[in-house]
């Protein structure tokens, strides 16, 4: 029923560290997160991007050192794209994603609230209804778990300075289109209404 | 540390570059990749196994040909911690609207009701995490976490949903929604 206990603390001290930059992030937010989809604001895909260059920096230096393993999931066509569109539908009409949503809750959002006991339900009837749903997540091609690396070629590493390298380039160019400051007075109306 | 706690907001960049470090310690310290979803799917397969076990058997079974079984693990904790660091961080900051439960931009569309607009959360977030468990992954399992692995099911994931969440949010609000944001 438990972990050990030093992973449940391990956990929690993670948990509490995301949850702290998923609030200063200012998208525990309904009007942030379809801000993004309405393609007006952009922080959300900015602090995503620079998430993912330097995540994918220090994870494959630390996979490559042997100091820790990969954890992916199968590329299963039917499961990555049906999935991703009730996601994608999901998240725009709740407005939150699921990380974002339990944030939300900590900052008082009683509709955020209401939203995560859909999700409980929504992963109950994933379980009830497993063995329907079956044939359907194996009805498309499944490659695998495989990453990019590994299908395309090259070395980790060099993927991950060519990730950082487009993602800097591209975070550059965004910062003159959508400048911060501009999303961030956005954010001044947010909290005075 | 006070004062850059009761800040409202930090720079996006700071952010990203926080989470990014935070998946490095995740890996090093517990071997596991941030992820939010899975946790849910324990819970309530936990739930329906003490209460309708028949209904859980076919998942039940599933788990554990895979070797692993619902249980209260370092995910579920990560969860619990989230609410907790952001219930902190809006305290310290005054980042709380404690009686907003309609958003502007919903209100907009679709007035100020507060069972339509809770109608509206339930459902969306039951839709959300119905598909993030067929995708075995959400925001932060596939596109954060997977993405930095360079897995290719969480590149495929990410554009996929980006685009159907554009789609949505443009049937929904429109052009004119944009004001609202």
């Amino acid at each position: 029923m438990f972990d050990e206990p030093n992973k449940l603390v391990l956990g929690l001290v993670t948990g509490i560290l995301f949850g702290i930059l998923l609030q200063k992030g200012q998208v525990a937010k309904f009007q942030k997160i379809i801000g993004q989809f309405l393609l007006t604001d952009w922080t959300a895909l900015k602090i995503m991007v620079t998430a993912i260059a330097v995540g994918t920096f220090g994870v494959n230096l630390l996979i490559a050192g042997g100091e820790a393993s990969l954890h992916i999931q199968t590329t299963a066509l039917a499961r990555v794209l049906i999935g991703g569109l009730f996601f994608g539908v999901g998240l725009v009409i709740f407005g939150l994603c699921p990380g974002t949503s339990v944030a939300a809750c900590g900052e008082g959002k009683r509709d955020a609230l209401v939203g995560v006991i859909g999700m409980l339900f929504g992963a109950g009837t994933y379980v009830a209804v497993f063995s329907t749903l079956e044939p359907m997540m194996n009805s498309m091609a499944d490659y695998g778990k495989v990453t990019l690396p590994e299908v395309i070629g090259g070395a980790p590493l060099l993927w991950a300075l060519g990730l950082a390298g487009v993602s800097a380039g591209a975070l550059v160019v965004l910062e003159r289109l959508h400048p911060h400051a501009l999303d961030a007075s956005r954010e001044k109306v947010d909290i005075s209404r | 540390m006070r004062n850059v706690l009761s800040m409202k907001s930090w720079s996006p960049y700071v952010v990203g570059t926080g989470i990014g470090i935070l998946s490095w310690f995740s890996f090093v310290s517990a071997d596991h990749p941030i992820g939010i979803t899975t946790a849910f799917e324990y819970t309530s397969a936990l739930a329906e196994k003490a209460a309708v076990p028949e209904v859980a058997e076919p998942y039940l079974a599933d788990q554990a040909e895979k070797n692993r079984r619902p249980k209260i693990d370092w995910e579920w904790m990560l969860v619990v911690g989230v609410f907790l660091g952001a219930y902190a961080s809006s305290k310290l900051s005054g980042d709380r609207v404690p009686d907003e439960h309609v958003p502007p931009l919903w209100r907009w569309r679709f007035g100020d009701s507060t069972a339509m607009r809770y109608l509206g959360a339930f459902a969306g977030g039951f839709l959300m995490m119905f598909g993030a468990r067929i995708a075995q992954g959400c925001t932060s399992g596939h596109v954060i976490s997977g993405t930095l692995q360079l897995a290719l099911a969480s590149w495929i994931f990410a554009p996929t949903i980006f685009i159907v969440g554009i789609a949505t949010a443009f049937l929904i609000y429109g052009k004119e929604g944009r004001a609202h944001v």
